[in-house]
């Protein structure tokens, strides 16, 4: 079975699970003991306002005709609107997605870039101090609310040290760059506009790095592990009998083997982080998904919530089938099957 | 035929005696952890001024939200150690009385979760074919997207309030469980002793429960322990929104939410319910970590 073969039938089964997802949300949606119209309607509203309302957002019709109705229009397109704003669920996400995939993916690079580091002393270093101190440090940080820290370091490194801007993506008076992505990072790259870059990196940096620590821990303990096990290979012990420097072992031929399962949970993590910015973008103001979760979940706002939870729902699959991906490049013994 | 017996209750007391020996030396490894036991101190501390939290306040009367205009917003003083609110209620106060309340809300979630989780990954595991087939399709699905994305999603459904926000969660932790339990009895369900089960006529229900379960327990308690800071959390994270524990309850999240607007310069009002949550979660990922070590040798070489 080739690549191409594998990877059509794995999107091919992204389906059911959307459709089951989408079963889930919508049977969450429609239990609610709530009155959301009441809600939207505002407390003046008359019986026929809410009525009329109801009709015109089909919630008179029997819910397995509604759910149809909602199915058919996700796959034309139409996420349905905000009982709120009146806005189109879909045009909404568009707008605000970008900005926790951006963040998120930043907040992941971070974390790998701490965490990988942190659990290969820890392996190299079994049972020393340097072991210990990563194991400590880890769980120490991981163990904060990240709502709350996000708070705490808001305040030293944007107010009271000022070497971080305080919140949002860019400051009021620079121009997003031209859309291409909608992540200001590569759009800015693609227009070669370096400052905007530099800028946009400065906002990004606090809001990332808080949101990487709930990833650090495992993404720590994950390459320790597997790394202590790719040191006991017999590979190794040849390859220090014949006397390549244990440095060269380490990077070159143990890391590649330990860095399969790391993948695994760094993949992982990505789809916690893009949840955890949630709150991290309450706290800076980010203008992503979370803001516009939070408003939607109070409000009892629920088609942009099954919006966002079907989005999330696509967003993982696919992040999984990338990870599989990354597998065979890592590993070319790994055969698609 | 009259030995029989006295070999059976030879055995059964060996088998105790095996049992107790891995016990002691489990303690033993977890006792000479230095990070377990400082995991340890620190819950003792905590169920200490849980219990003890109506003698520990000064001021118990401020959890249920009682006013006192002239003290809003005071720093931290002699009178009041973490400094009032925008009410004038003690902070410190209300973080004692909310001990009892997080800890309660995470042993709950970690119950129900693991209820729920246990039973579809036993039967799932047990059964095989289409009931693994299906259950498992139900565990995926949750699994697609982010637990709190979910959680959120849910109690914002059953409506605010610390109860709807604990089934919220409990309902979408239980899927981690559910694929432990199935994997650990997907490899049990092949071992001999449960084929030899089996084989004299135990029934199904006898299998899973005396000879499949017994087995699996140190994977499962490892998963609560570690889980129980996590759901702690999480369910701070819900009250931070306003979607959990509504006031005056004294819920450290909504408590940082509520400090939120006067951060940072009344910063005592969410800076103690945030190091309080910080102490617990940190707490139990320590014992965690211990008993990873301890019950799971593989883990730490």
């Amino acid at each position: 079975m080739n690549l191409r073969f594998y990877l059509l039938r794995r999107i091919a089964l992204i389906i059911p699970t959307l459709i089951g997802l989408s079963i889930l949300t919508f049977s969450i949606a429609r239990l609610v003991p709530g009155d959301p119209v009441g809600l939207a309607a505002g407390p003046q509203a008359t019986e026929e306002i809410k009525e009329a309302l109801r009709r015109e957002f089909g919630f008179d019709q029997p819910l397995p005709i509604q759910y149809v109705t909602y199915m058919t229009g996700l796959f034309r397109g139409d996420w349905g609107e905000s009982l709120y704003t009146r806005r189109d669920v879909l045009g909404d996400l568009r707008t605000f997605w970008p900005a926790t995939l951006e963040l998120t993916t930043v907040a992941v690079i971070i974390a790998t870039l701490l965490g990988v580091p942190a659990g290969v002393i820890s392996a190299m270093y079994r049972n020393r101090m340097p072991d210990h101190v990563a194991r400590v440090l880890s769980l120490f940080f991981v163990s904060f609310p990240a709502f709350w820290l996000a708070m705490i370091f808001q305040t030293w490194f944007g107010r009271d040290l000022g070497m971080f801007p305080i919140n949002k993506r860019l400051p009021v008076l620079v121009a997003p760059p031209a859309t291409t992505t909608g992540l200001f990072l590569i759009d800015s790259l693609i227009q070669l506009d370096f400052e905007t870059f530099l800028v946009s990196l400065k906002h990004i940096f606090i809001p990332s790095l808080v949101l990487s620590f709930s990833a650090f821990a495992s993404i720590t303990r994950i390459t320790r592990a597997s790394m202590v096990e790719a040191l006991e290979k017999d590979f190794v012990r040849m390859e220090r009998a014949i006397g390549i420097p244990y440095r060269v072992i380490i990077f070159k031929y143990v890391l590649r083997n330990a860095f399969i399962a790391t993948i695994t949970v760094i993949s992982l993590n990505f789809g916690w982080l893009m949840a955890g910015a949630i709150l991290i973008e309450t706290i800076f103001d980010w203008p992503g998904l979370g803001l516009y979760a939070v408003h939607a979940s109070l409000s009892l706002d629920f088609q942009p919530i099954m919006g966002i939870a079907i989005l999330y729902g696509i967003v993982f699959s696919i992040v999984n089938i990338l990870t599989d991906i990354v597998y065979g490049i890592l590993d070319p013994r790994i055969r698609y099957g | 035929m009259a030995e029989l017996p006295s070999i059976q209750s030879e055995k059964r007391k060996s088998a105790r005696s095996a049992r107790w020996e891995n016990f002691a030396r489990g303690l033993y490894r977890f006792r000479s952890n230095t990070l377990s036991m400082v995991g340890l101190t620190m819950l003792i501390f905590i169920l200490l001024v849980a219990i003890f939290a109506p003698i520990i306040a000064p001021y118990p009367e401020d959890a249920a939200g009682k006013t006192r205009v002239m003290a809003r917003l005071q720093p931290p003083s002699e009178d009041f150690v973490f400094g009032t609110d925008k009410i004038g209620r003690d902070i410190f106060s209300r973080v004692v009385m909310g001990t009892g309340l997080a800890l309660q809300v995470g042993t709950i979630i970690i119950l129900l979760a693991t209820t729920i989780g246990v039973t579809v990954g036993a039967i799932a595991g047990y059964a095989g074919g289409w009931i693994d087939d299906i259950l498992m399709r139900i565990t995926d699905i949750f699994l697609t997207v982010p637990a709190l994305v979910l959680a959120i999603a849910i109690s914002a459904a059953l409506g605010k309030g610390i109860v709807n926000t604990m089934i919220g969660i409990s309902l979408v932790w239980w899927p981690g469980f559910a694929r432990l339990t199935r994997s650990l009895v997907l490899s049990l369900r092949e071992e001999p002793f449960v084929e030899a089960a089996f084989g004299i006529g135990a029934g199904h229900m006898r299998i899973i429960f005396r000879h499949i379960l017994p087995n699996a327990v140190s994977p499962i308690i490892i998963k609560m322990t570690t889980d129980f800071g996590f759901a702690v959390l999480t369910a701070a994270a819900l009250g931070f929104i306003g979607l959990g524990a509504q006031p005056p309850t004294p819920e450290w999240g909504a408590m940082i939410n509520d400090g939120r607007r006067f951060f940072p310069d009344e910063w005592w009002i969410a800076t103690f319910p945030g190091l309080a949550i910080w102490l617990m979660v940190f707490s139990w990922n320590l014992i965690g970590d211990g008993l990873r070590d301890v019950l799971d040798p593989r883990a730490r070489r």
